[in-house]
């Protein structure tokens, strides 16, 4: 700035020479600039518009399912295409069961691992791990479920047969007598928190760490512990970016397909037996049935497009609370 | 808040204050030393006596775990020990500290406590993921994976036989024509975004955390309703499996990539558009190129989205066990559908090939991933000032 300050007041003319010609200043846009617009702007457009095809084209194809079935496409547990029966209650059931098992496990650790990174880990160790935090998101969904698939899951059965001999008054955890305790959705909904944990952490930690510095110092120069100085300032600030984080990542785990289905039996069922074998979700039952044609490939359209909208609001709200809650300037989650 | 009194139990003990019991009664007292030595303050949050106090209660409740679990009871497993110890030290380390330093002390180092096995339960399964998925894939990975394809394995050939030649080709090629689309039109859809004043960037915006929201799933089915089926029929390809990955990718990219622009001062801009640039050239020759760096992450976090991406892949490009270059026709193998396909099976050496692609997968991952580090670490060395030639 200086510099062509500098050289600017060298190359000045003499100062009796009258002043320079003062530049019209126009707002017509340079052919440039129009160009410039009407590209960036068609790309815009194309995004909005591949999205409007794809809604579009998702209704249109289901609709012949809604047809048949009517309302009973949302009452129906059972989705059989072969006796015309299409029900999509199950898999919601499942899908949903499943996704906030993942949610459960998955918030409070996520709140942690946050706050150690944000507030307790020194520098060099807060680097290292938010570098594995987005490398932990990037591990692709199919390894985990790859590792969950026959690794993790011989270990969870006892865990199971604990949990319903010695916590079975609970409903939840309440199985029938004699029934199989692997490949639950209790099993699928663990499986699933791993792949949740990272974006959950990833999120809130960018929340936390955009805590103004002036009020943390404000609370320890006071006198408060750390502790006293995360509850009273960190954790207020960031309550927006806690409850969005969540919903994002329930949002993925609803959408989530492999591990579910290499984990499920993918037989829909409504049942409060969550420790015991069964359950089947949206994403997992479409992918089980790839070669599905004719009505039920409709009806496979229609479990979809209820998915999306799903997947859809959770995002929305998600978005909504972070934006509007005061740590949320700025983050885009 | 916490009133100015209860600072006396968090300023913590001094490095040089032996008698450490008494610590918190020397901050208070009036009647000093007129001139106290100059002592430094250590402002780190742990001293010597912490650490011996962790490693006692943490040796302690071991102990406890152990009598009451093995000598009192029968216990149930290696993970009820594991909880009843961690809770027993949780326990010991309050009571502890709160004898030593008070409760808000004693709080305070709980919660650190807790804390820390938190951030611990986030990477334990990491490396466990790791660990597992190279000690089952490493044995069998042979030079032969690298050099041809399935097509001439039998199933019943040992697991190094396995050749993934076809699976990487097909990945390879299915990621760059995706690129091919993203590229251009998430860049350009996040200059749109930010850098003009078009009234369509609310809904643009919306759309595309909509189209986040996707399941992969759907955007599969989606590819096969519309292209595969009938009335337009084209049949099964990796060209198909590309088009469904696009529409995976272009949200993430557009959207980092917006992050990044929104990050490129406003100074900068506006001193190129006051130089007399149009805008155009603005974003070509300033805003681009001060982004350059988080526009080539942005792309890599992409390559990373999509390359294990396996729900779509069962709809579109469907998978074969012989090589095909050619993407735009009949089936095409890829990785991750390599080793969704062979993990499935129930013969163990089929489930060694899953892991070898496992593997190959987590490699690849890996190499992106220290590519956007590399990136990164590079963006102020490149940015030279220019010599002044103007005199």
């Amino acid at each position: 700035m200086l510099g062509i300050l500098a050289s600017v007041t060298v190359t000045t003319p003499a100062p009796d020479a009258s002043p320079p010609e003062p530049l019209a200043i126009a707002d017509v846009p340079s052919r440039a600039d129009r160009a410039f617009r009407r590209v960036t702007t068609g790309a815009g457009l194309s995004v909005l518009g591949l999205l409007v095809v794809i809604g579009f084209f998702l209704v249109y194809r289901s609709v012949p399912a809604f047809r048949i079935s009517g309302f009973g496409f949302f009452s129906t547990i059972q989705f059989d295409a072969a006796s015309g029966q299409l029900g999509v209650l199950g898999l919601i059931y499942g899908t949903i069961v499943v996704a906030l098992i993942a949610v459960a496990f998955a918030v409070p650790l996520s709140i942690l691992a946050a706050l150690f990174i944000s507030d307790y880990a020194s520098g060099r160790m807060r680097g290292f791990l938010t570098g594995l935090v987005d490398l932990l998101a990037a591990i692709p969904s199919l390894l985990y479920g790859l590792w969950g698939f026959s690794f993790l899951r011989p270990y969870i059965t006892p865990l199971s047969e604990w949990m319903t001999s010695n916590l079975g008054w609970f409903p939840l955890f309440a199985t029938k007598p004699g029934a199989v305790l692997f490949n639950s959705m209790f099993v699928a909904g663990l499986v699933v928190s791993l792949m949740v944990i990272p974006i959950t952490t990833s999120v809130i930690r960018e929340v936390f760490t955009q805590t103004p510095a002036g009020e943390k110092e404000a609370a320890l120069a006071l006198g408060s512990t750390r502790w006293g100085m995360v509850r009273t300032v960190v954790l207020p600030f960031g309550r927006g970016g806690i409850v969005g984080g969540s919903m994002l990542g329930l949002g993925r785990a609803l959408g989530e397909t492999i591990a579910v289905s290499l984990l499920l039996p993918q037989v829909p069922v409504v049942t409060s037996h969550l420790l015991e074998f069964g359950g089947a979700t949206i994403s997992g039952f479409i992918a089980n049935n790839a070669g599905m044609s004719g009505i039920g490939l409709n009806g496979l359209m229609a479990a979809g497009l209820v998915l999306f909208v799903f997947t859809l609001a959770t995002n929305f709200t998600a978005s909504v609370i972070i934006s509007r809650s005061r740590s949320g300037v700025g983050v885009d989650a | 808040m916490t009133t100015v009194k209860d600072s006396a139990d968090t300023l913590g003990p001094d490095e040089n204050t032996v008698d450490d019991l008494s610590s918190a009664d020397t901050v208070d007292t009036p009647e000093r030393p007129a001139a106290p030595p100059p002592v430094r303050r250590r402002t780190s949050a742990t001293t010597p006596q912490d650490r011996w106090v962790a490693l006692g209660c943490a040796v302690s409740a071991t102990l406890l775990t152990w009598f009451v679990m093995h000598e009192l009871l029968t216990s149930p497993g290696w993970l009820a020990d594991l909880v009843v110890a961690y809770l027993l030290y949780l326990a010991m380390l309050y009571l502890v500290t709160r004898d030593r330093l008070g409760h808000l002390a004693a709080t305070d180092r709980l919660v650190s406590a807790v804390v820390v096995s938190g951030a611990a339960g986030l990477l334990v399964p990491l490396l466990f993921l790791l660990g597992y998925i190279v000690t089952k894939g490493l044995p069998s990975l042979r030079l032969a994976f690298f050099t041809h394809d399935m097509s001439s394995v039998a199933p019943t050939d040992p697991a190094t036989a396995t050749g993934g030649l076809h699976a990487i080709v097909g990945t390879l090629e299915q990621t760059a024509l995706a690129l091919v689309f993203v590229v251009p039109l998430g860049v350009l859809t996040a200059v749109f975004l930010n850098e003009t004043r078009s009234r369509f960037r609310r809904p643009v915006r919306i759309f595309v955390d909509a189209m986040s929201g996707l399941p992969s799933v759907v955007a599969g089915l989606f590819v096969y309703a519309a292209l595969i089926l009938p009335p337009v029929q084209s049949g099964f390809s990796g060209f198909m499996a590309t088009l469904a990955l696009t529409m995976i990718m272009l949200p993430t990219v557009t959207r980092t990539v917006d992050v990044v622009l929104r990050l490129v001062p406003d100074g900068l801009r506006e001193a190129s558009l006051a130089l007399g640039a149009s805008r155009a050239r603005t974003v070509w020759s300033v805003v681009l190129p001060t982004a350059r760096t988080g526009v080539s992450t942005a792309i890599i976090l992409g390559i990373a989205r999509v390359v294990g991406e396996t729900a779509p892949l069962l709809f579109t490009s469907f998978g074969s066990l012989s090589m095909n270059y050619n993407p735009f026709g009949d089936p095409q193998e890829s990785l991750p559908r390599f080793v969704y396909r062979y993990i499935k099976e129930p013969l163990a050496s089929a489930q060694e090939r899953g892991y070898i692609g496992a593997l190959v997968l987590i490699l690849l991952i890996f190499a992106l991933f220290a590519l956007t580090r590399l990136i990164g670490r590079q963006r102020w060395s490149s940015r030279r000032t220019k010599p002044r030639s103007d005199r």
